[in-house]
């Protein structure tokens, strides 16, 4: 191997690294809030990147469609529980009014403006945003359906849950999309060279991207009170109650944030690889080994995590590309061994 | 005293009941307080004084029934979450003091805001607010939480909760685990709240300071509120010296 090839393969390395590294944060984040395994986090990487794929080839984004009828569901939810709740306080009628509106109106006015633009001619970024306001409620309301009404629970009985979305959303996935794969169009033709690298326009892009979204994500935990309230929920459960910031509330935060991350990082791989409604789960599976690495804890950990599996996968798909995925997952097993003689027990909650 | 006996009282539990499955916590308890009014409970371990204030807060374990009245201002708010009673004017200062350990003091202070915002108020003036009380947690307020000692832990604790501006507070052992010194400062801190008009529910294992600073208390045993009465008249009671006042002295 010379030292051009040694370069490509870090340079391809990085870029996936950048992309685990957004889906790894988002992991860590739902994890720490809610103590939830986010494993519907994969379909949001489909559903980002077919979607995208529909608006630049003039098709209805049919994932509104699924956004009308899980916010129905979720409408139907809430109001149960305001109904349960009737013998001991009058109907909290403002907060029906607002469950109208986000959970009913709300995907209506997303379908008329999916009718009423020629999306097709708009640029990326908007395509892209369009594509977030469809899949950002769409995480929210997953949250308010799935997993709010046992918050609760135990971290495996969220997991069996959480499995059940992602088999939920899989079958979803294949009823909109199909089982067709498709890519978007390139961020960009522009390319360069450093010394004997070619750098393509694409994972400059895919980095600055990554880059500045982890930037975000640490002025946005850092600077505001949401991202506090967030960071506290993490530290001590009872002490966020305490002060006010309810369980549920946070919960929808992470899903959102984690949804929007999921369809980020899926419309940042669609234009170089074809995306399926099932592709997600291994991308996002690979999120998740970086995340382990990071014990589903910490934001640096799990990205310098991401790293290394982005690099692990690209040198091996060169040396022993068969064996490629089996080298990447095989990487947990050291990761666990390592975290279980370091930590201490007893950290389930 | 500031407040006389004919005023209406801001919080009061009916026949309060907890239970954590088949075993009851606490059985039937009816107590109140008036603004400006500091109350204590005190009593031997066990007795189910936690469970009291986790009842009225609304933060009892998932595993913990209540039953009973809670009435804040004259309306019951058994049923509300913990969020709208914070909104309406309560806070509890748990026992292990809760504070998110890995953030700076000023966050811990700023969260304790969280459900507070109202035109022309900003958190800054409840930052100044705290650090007159605390002028120690001005010094410090860039350090984590977690490497605070004790007592600063447990200002901070007590700041959290004033933050939201409540107008009954509830601590917890407050004295659990403080060196005389600082026990005495905390319980200094407490007594001055009374001139804020915040009335103030105290529960204290160290049933001598606790009955020093308050004007009335109740004796909770095993369940059951066995003996009340004003806090001086307490301080005499034979049967509390004897129990709870007696060893050292």
């Amino acid at each position: 191997m010379d030292f051009s090839i040694f370069a490509i393969l870090a340079q391809d390395g990085v870029t996936n690294g950048a992309v685990y590294a957004l889906l790894a944060m988002a992991l860590v984040l739902v994890f720490s809030v809610t103590r939830i395994i986010f494993l519907p986090q994969g379909e949001f990487i489909g559903f980002g990147a077919l979607t995208v794929a529909a608006l630049q080839s003039s098709q209805f984004p049919r994932l509104i469609w699924l956004l009308i009828g899980i916010g129905v569901l979720t409408f139907l939810v809430e109001l149960g529980s305001a109904l349960r709740q009737r013998r001991y306080k009058p109907l909290p009628r403002r907060l029906l009014m607002w469950s109208v509106i986000e959970n009913l109106i709300y995907p209506q006015f997303i379908w008329l403006l999916a009718h009423s633009f020629d999306w097709q001619g708009m640029p990326m970024a908007v395509q892209i945003l369009f594509t977030l306001a469809i899949t950002v409620p769409l995480g929210i309301m997953i949250y308010r359906v799935a997993f709010q009404p046992m918050a609760e629970a135990s971290v495996l009985v969220l997991l069996i849950v959480s499995v059940g979305v992602h088999f939920a959303l899989l079958g979803m996935g294949l009823f909109i999309f199909g089982p067709e794969g498709s890519t978007t169009h390139a961020f960009t033709e522009w390319s360069t060279a450093l010394g004997e690298m070619p750098v393509s326009g694409q994972s400059v892009v895919v980095m600055a991207v990554a880059g500045s979204l982890i930037g975000l994500l640490y002025l946005f935990f850092d600077r505001t009170l949401y991202g506090k309230a967030l960071r506290a929920t993490a530290v001590n459960r009872k002490g966020a109650q305490l002060v006010g910031i309810g369980t549920s509330q946070a919960g929808r935060m992470a899903f959102g944030l984690a949804a929007g991350l999921g369809t980020l990082a899926g419309t940042l791989i669609a234009p170089l690889n074809t995306v399926g409604y099932d592709t997600g789960f291994v991308v996002a599976l690979k999120g998740f080994v970086a995340a382990i690495v990071g014990g589903l804890a910490s934001y640096p950990l799990a990205a310098a995590g991401a790293l290394l599996v982005g690099l692990l996968e690209s040198y091996s798909s060169y040396w022993a590309s068969a064996y490629k995925e089996v080298i990447v997952f095989t990487l947990i097993i050291p990761v666990l061994a390592w975290r279980s003689l370091t930590s201490g027990h007893g950290d389930e909650e | 005293m500031s407040a006389d006996n004919n005023s209406k009282p801001v919080l009061e539990t009916r026949n309060l009941s907890v239970r954590y499955g088949k075993v009851e916590a606490l059985r039937a308890t009816s107590i109140s307080l008036r603004a400006g009014e500091i109350v204590t409970v005190i009593g031997p371990n066990g007795a189910g004084k936690s469970s009291l204030l986790n009842a009225i807060m609304g933060a009892l374990p998932s595993e913990g029934q209540a039953e009973g009245e809670v009435l804040y201002q004259g309306q019951d708010v058994s049923h509300h979450a913990i969020e709208l009673r914070l909104g309406k004017g309560l806070a509890l200062v748990p026992e292990k003091r809760e504070l998110f350990t890995t953030m700076t003091v000023e966050d811990n202070l700023v969260l304790g805001a969280y459900r507070r915002r109202k035109a022309g108020w900003s958190y800054r003036d409840g930052l100044e607010g705290i650090y007159a009380v605390f002028p120690r947690l001005k010094e410090r307020r860039h350090q984590l939480a977690g490497t605070m000692s004790g007592g600063e832990r447990q200002m901070v604790a007590i700041g959290r909760a004033l933050m939201s501006d409540p107008k009954v507070l509830m601590l917890d052992e407050p004295s659990l685990g403080l060196a005389p010194r600082v026990m005495a400062e905390v319980f200094q801190v407490i007594s001055h709240l009374r001139d804020t008009g915040v009335a103030t529910l105290l529960i204290e294992q160290n049933s001598r300071a606790a009955l020093k600073v308050s004007d009335y208390g109740y004796v909770l045993e095993v369940g059951d509120v066995t003996l009340e009465g004003k806090a001086s008249e307490l301080a005499r009671n034979p049967r509390v010296i004897e129990a709870y006042l007696g060893a050292k002295h």
